[in-house]
């Protein structure tokens, strides 16, 4: 019983971690919440479900398909609604951000509908016992491969290639960066581009997940992937891994004791500990020498 | 090598450069001296295109690379080091170093290159791994050269390299300028330490608010009494 809460606590974990990583990298870059991120997974859900619907593809192209939309999704908002306030005051992209929120809601109610649909499974869901201790279902596992193997992909390109070094580089100082030849428009888009792509792939697994897309379904797991990049200390991916699982284990583990309060949990994680650590788990600051 | 015309840079309303000229040939140390606030910085990041200027041309190498994209002007060439280092502080001292490189695609040049840093700067060669916010403000600024001198530049620009740093280093550093300069680089030295700067240079700019006010050899310039009163500290 209890492996199985952690195996379901580390699966809705995962996906918090996913939608988190969006909000981290786009904040390490411009130091923007981009509100518009939940949108960007509601908006992976509905290409997700679409594909298998509609188009009949299998899922893991689905999966792809959706990836790749709101990668594009992601580099037109940025282009769109970011990218021309860069030199103005702090709120002007924030506010821009909630209205491309909820400009990306509306749309997806008038093109969608207010009911929320059902995600066909089209492959097999079995249950896996996995000895004596706990029984895991193969939805679970798949969310955690996914998880798994793109977080591992976003740490391998960040830390181990030029495209890394560079992002870190514009991440940490985008002046200096250009003098380095580094084209920081293009980081900036690209950075966009994969937070969306990771977050369309979370909007993906918790459709299938929960068997349950609908226009408004961004709302709480985009505030969640938020708090679990704050948690994790926001700029910081690493921590955003962290924070998210962190986040999916307390709240599964919680909701167990006080089921009515499941959403409340989160804040108060949060509170807590930006309380003992302001900075967040991970984030730390580093001291410049002048 | 490089030539400035007429250049005019504004930050919104403040005029930070009112027109200024410049010249520099092939292999030379030329130097911008002045005070807080003159305008010096603004003058290698106009060059660099950090800030574009409002008018005038720049030309460097006989073409024109006024407002040209950064990376395009470092690809020509021109490297600069900026004011206060700006090291990437929570990389290591490698990552720094190879982010020099970062237009520079041939394994083997890089490699050839990281070996002729570690001549100049043998501390970097111990410390690859170390954190760079953790290093000395000497060390950081032998870094930030060294990451300068990765790009391969024709022309290199120095922000005030001396700043914050003691004596012993400072004559270290400006050593190590004329060995940069010797082998070959073109260099622009900004600096308040006029001394230092006009003692290796060829040719001296002394800049007040946003003007050249003179522009001489930098032998007539540290024997020129309004220099002399202003800038060496003598009366
Ligand atoms: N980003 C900026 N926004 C507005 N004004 C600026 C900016 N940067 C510089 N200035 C102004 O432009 C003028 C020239 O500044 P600059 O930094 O070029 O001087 P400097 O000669 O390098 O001085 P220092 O020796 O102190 O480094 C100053 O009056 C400064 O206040
Ligand atoms: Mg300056």
């Amino acid at each position: 019983m209890f492996f199985e809460q952690i195996i379901n606590g580390l699966a809705l974990g995962s996906t918090y971690s996913l939608i988190a990583l969006g909000y981290t990298m786009v904040y390490g870059i411009l130091e923007l919440i981009n509100f518009a991120h939940s949108e960007i997974y509601m908006t992976g859900a509905f290409i997700g479900l679409t594909m298998v619907t509609v188009y009949k593809v299998p899922f893991p192209i689905a999966l792809l398909i959706s990836m790749a939309g709101s990668c594009i999704l992601g580099v037109c908002i940025e282009k769109a609604a970011y990218k021309p306030l860069r030199k103005a005051n702090r709120i002007a992209p924030l506010i821009s951000a909630i209205g491309v929120s909820i400009f990306l809601q509306n749309l997806a109610l008038i093109i969608a509908g207010p009911q929320a649909r059902a995600f066909p499974k089209n492959f097999k869901v079995t249950t896996i016992q996995v000895g004596s201790l706990f029984k895991i279902s193969s939805i679970q596992l798949l969310i955690l491969l996914v998880s798994i193997v793109l977080m591992i992909g976003l740490h391998f390109l960040i830390n181990k290639t030029k495209i890394g070094q560079a992002i870190r580089a514009t991440a940490q100082d985008k002046e200096t960066a250009q003098l380095m030849g580094i084209k920081i428009d293009r980081i900036i888009s690209l950075t966009f581009a994969i937070g969306s792509a990771l977050g369309g792939a979370a909007g993906v697994l918790v459709g299938v997940y929960f068997n349950s897309v609908d226009p408004m379904m961004g709302f709480f797991p985009g505030l969640k992937g938020f708090v679990a990049a704050v948690l994790g200390g926001i700029g910081n991916i690493p921590g955003a891994m962290v924070g998210g699982l962190i986040l999916g284990l307390v709240e599964v583990i919680g909701a167990v004791y006080m089921s009515q309060y499941k959403d409340a949990i989160a804040f108060a994680v949060l509170i807590i500990i930006l309380l003992l650590k302001p900075t967040g788990l991970l984030g730390q600051k580093v001291q410049e020498k002048v | 090598m490089l030539v400035l015309e007429n250049i005019v840079t504004h930050y919104g309303n403040i005029q930070a450069l009112k027109g200024i000229s410049l010249k520099i040939n092939k292999g030379e140390i030329v130097t911008i001296i002045g005070a807080n606030g003159a305008g010096k910085t603004t003058t290698l990041k106009t060059i660099c295109s950090l800030v574009k200027p409002t008018s005038g041309k720049i030309f460097f190498e006989g073409n024109d690379i006024t407002s040209k994209h950064t990376s395009d002007i470092v690809e020509a060439g021109i490297a600069l080091v900026p004011e206060g280092r700006r090291v990437f502080p929570k990389m290591t001292v490698m990552e720094n170093l190879s982010l020099g490189a970062y237009l520079n695609n041939d394994r083997n040049k890089i490699k050839n290159d990281l070996e002729k840093v570690f001549d100049l700067f043998p501390v970097l060669k111990n410390r690859l791994k170390q954190v760079s916010g953790t290093l000395s403000g000497g060390e950081q600024q032998m870094l930030a050269m060294g990451r300068a001198l990765m790009a391969r530049p024709k022309l290199l620009l120095l922000d005030e390299p001396s700043m914050g740093l003691a004596p012993k280093i400072v004559s270290n550093i400006f050593d190590i300028i004329q060995q940069i300069n010797s082998e070959g680089t073109t260099i622009l030295l900004v600096e308040q330490n006029a001394q230092m700067a006009l003692s290796i240079a060829n040719k001296g700019y002394v800049m007040e608010t946003g003007r050249f006010i003179l522009e001489d050899s930098a032998n007539t310039l540290l024997n020129n009494e309004e220099v002399k009163k202003a800038y060496l500290g003598e009366s």
